[in-house]
């Protein structure tokens, strides 16, 4: 009991300590967006990549039932990607699996995650959040070079 | 041989003919939820075989329609009658009842009403939108206004308990609410001001479903959903608790270790269950960091009582076992009656719950939940907990509820026993095997894993081919068990001698129970104070957000 009480308050710590000093913290991004106009509001009018230093690059994602715009991008090793993602209709997930890119696309609202990608090789990107009968199809990729 | 005296009614044939309507009241909860829990275990099979490409559910029937009534029935159905049938038969069982049971059986109604309302929009496949009903995905009002009965209808289950355990008070001011009509009153106070949460968001849908208003708040009909989705959790919890607590110890002549410390545990939950729902929403875009780091503390608190429960269970096997003059482990392991479904059930369960509860601590785990949001690890997560220890309870329960409640002898006794086993086996297997999927990165909620064979996806679908094999385990399990307690009325052969359902008495060496503890509208007080104060920000931030409104969609 007191065992179990002291674990607790030390996991506290860790996480706590973790987010303070290296800002591990899950992504809350507070940026709204009016969901019906996405396709004229900027950036999301042209969603795709954007270089904005050497080895740093931001993403910006529409998703929409049944797929991620853009389906497909291509970043060299040792980038660090900062996903902009929003929805133009409902509810969607925003998972790249094996790395820490995981966070609720929400209509309304933008979502951001961070990543560095240090070993090349092609990653799926799927939809995790039911949004319809097309689901299971909502996947896109990312390619390290 | 002399004439039968006429016998002029008394207050206790008045109880008598009561109790028995009590009785039958109670059992109509727990067959519907047996019932319900039947045609749950059929759907869930049938998705294991989906998501392990052995079948192909037509579109007439697809799979998420066939997940959103599994996710519905089982966590929103099953769980809500047999727990409300549970405490009522707890606080009828406690104490000489003398209002009658019409209110009781309004709640059963509206319950059964709303159950059936929801279940017909889903099956026609005009509410496909899953357990959680996230907007602006949107389902028929038909869906939501069923939903709404099933939980208006606990309410006047609720009140019905309530207003017993009043009279008593009222009656007996000097005594303590006999300890399982104290869990009982504990738990519906709590689900009560979560239920609140659900309320308020369909105050938001009904009228956006009937196209009153153009556009719903995302945001915020997720922050009401699980301001309720996970005090809904502790609900479950609190009635498996109450049976660990006070019927387990029977079933080995072992009594309740400590009425304080059993008190005070239920306290802690009725405070601590509300106040955490953000853990929910880690992910979630529109919510700082800060809110969510408040939520994961609260989260951490609401452990507590779940380690004071083990620790209580531990000592009153211990207890028992010296009383019969057993000591060490292994041998007070072996001592316990584990062929004894009514036993054996729930403690299969609690060996379960470990592992359920470890796994919740990583869920709550603030930045470490982005290893597993979404993914099949929370399916089976969910399924070790609600599905394991949860289900394993009730189910041992009803073994001893219904031989109690209709006198009749227990159908296939052996086949009971065999049933416990088999679903721990099986849900062993299916929830490591989704564990594992899950940390390998597998997202749960879609029909197939493959991804055209995506190279991301290759380790995923072997493990969904276990998750099946161990669902279908549990699936045979659940025929077993609807055998045995239909069996057990249909057959009607009487039991030798009565048999009875009790609760366990309080161990006479442990501290008397401070009248403060008994004091359960203050302490529902403080837990609304204290679901206020964890809301309130975030609450306010949402509103002060102005969030853009979405048009609803039927996208399935």
């Amino acid at each position: 009991m007191i065992f179990g009480v002291a674990m607790l308050v030390l996991f506290l710590g860790v996480i706590t300590t973790a987010a303070v000093v290296d800002g591990f913290v899950p992504p809350s991004h507070v940026q709204s967006i009016d969901p019906t106009k996405v396709s004229q509001t900027p950036p999301f009018d042209h969603p795709g990549l954007r270089k904005v230093a050497n080895g740093a690059y931001e993403a910006y994602y529409v998703a929409r039932i049944f797929s991620f715009t853009p389906a497909s991008i291509e970043v060299p090793a040792g980038s660090r990607v900062t996903f902009y993602v929003t929805s133009a209709d409902v509810e969607h997930g925003f998972s790249i699996p094996a790395t820490g890119v995981n966070t609720m696309v929400t209509p309304g609202w933008v979502s951001a995650v961070s990543h560095t990608f240090r070993e090349p090789g092609t990653f799926l990107l799927v939809c995790n959040e039911y949004c319809g009968a097309g689901h299971q199809l909502m996947a896109a990729k990312v390619v390290v070079k | 041989m002399a004439a039968a005296t006429p016998r002029v009614p008394t207050a206790d044939d008045a109880r008598a003919l009561s109790r028995a309507q009590g009785e039958l009241l109670v059992l109509t909860h727990i067959y519907t939820a047996t019932l319900v829990l039947g045609v749950g275990a059929l759907f869930g099979m049938l998705q294991g075989f989906s998501r392990a490409n052995f079948i192909v559910m037509p579109p007439s029937f697809d799979y998420y329609r066939m997940l959103t009534a599994h996710g519905v029935l089982m966590a929103l159905v099953f769980t809500t009658f047999f727990i409300t049938g549970f405490f009522t038969y707890s606080v009828y069982h406690t104490m000489p009842r003398v209002r009658s049971t019409r209110l009781g059986w309004t709640g059963y109604c509206v319950m059964l009403v709303g159950t059936a309302m929801t279940t017909v929009a889903i099956l026609d496949g005009s509410a496909s939108v899953l357990y959680t009903f996230y907007a602006p995905l949107k389902a028929s009002p038909l869906f939501y206004f069923g939903a709404t009965f099933l939980v208006l209808g606990t309410w006047l289950v609720a009140a019905d308990i309530f207003l017993n355990v009043m009279r008593w008070k009222a009656e007996n001011p000097r005594l303590r609410i006999p300890l399982p009509a104290f869990i009982a009153a504990c738990t519906m106070t709590m689900w009560i001001i979560a239920t609140l949460g659900v309320v308020a968001e369909m105050c938001l849908l009904i009228p956006w479903s009937l196209g009153w208003t153009p556009g719903i708040d995302v945001g915020l009909t997720r922050m009401f959903f699980w301001y309720f989705g996970h005090p809904l959790v502790y609900f479950w919890i609190m009635g498996a608790y109450a049976i660990w607590y006070a019927v387990v110890p029977v079933t080995f002549g072992g009594k309740v270790f400590s009425d304080s410390l059993t008190r005070l545990a239920f306290i802690m939950l009725l405070l601590l269950s509300t106040p955490v729902g953000l853990h929910h929403q880690y992910l979630d875009p529109g919510i700082s960091a800060g809110w969510k780091w408040l939520h994961t503390v609260t989260t951490y608190g609401v452990v507590i009582p779940s380690f004071m429960t083990a620790f209580a269970i531990f000592a009153t096997f211990e207890l028992a076992a010296r009383k019969a003059g057993i000591r060490g482990f292994v041998k007070i392991v072996r001592w316990l009656p584990w062929s004894n479904p009514v036993f054996a059930g729930p403690a299969l369960g609690m060996i379960l719950f470990i592992f359920g509860g470890f796994g919740g601590i990583v869920n709550n785990s603030y930045s470490m939940d982005v290893l597993v949001h979404n993914t099949m690890w929370v399916v089976g997560h969910f399924h070790i907990t609600v599905g394991g220890p949860v289900a394993l309870t009730f189910i041992g329960a009803t073994y001893g509820l219904v031989p109690a409640l209709t006198g009749r002898r227990l159908f296939a006794p052996r086949l009971a026993l065999v049933q416990v086993y088999t679903w721990f086996f099986g849900m062993s297997i299916m929830s490591a095997a989704m564990h594992w999927a899950g940390l390998l990165g597998a997202p749960r909620r879609t029909s197939d894993v493959t991804y055209f064979g995506a190279q991301g996806a290759a380790t995923w679908h072997e493990h969904m081919i276990w998750a099946s094999i161990g669902g279908t385990i549990v699936a045979i399990s659940v025929l077993m068990f609807i055998i045995v307690a239909t069996g057990t009325f249909v057959s009607d052969r009487p039991a030798e001698e009565a048999p009875r359902f009790e609760f366990a008495s309080t161990n006479e060496d442990a501290m008397a129970t401070p009248p403060v503890l008994d004091r359960l509208g203050r302490w529902g007080l403080v837990a609304v104070a204290l679901a206020v104060l964890a809301y309130a920000g975030p609450l306010i931030a949402q509103f002060q957000a102005h969030a853009y409104l979405a048009p609803g969609m039927k996208t399935w």
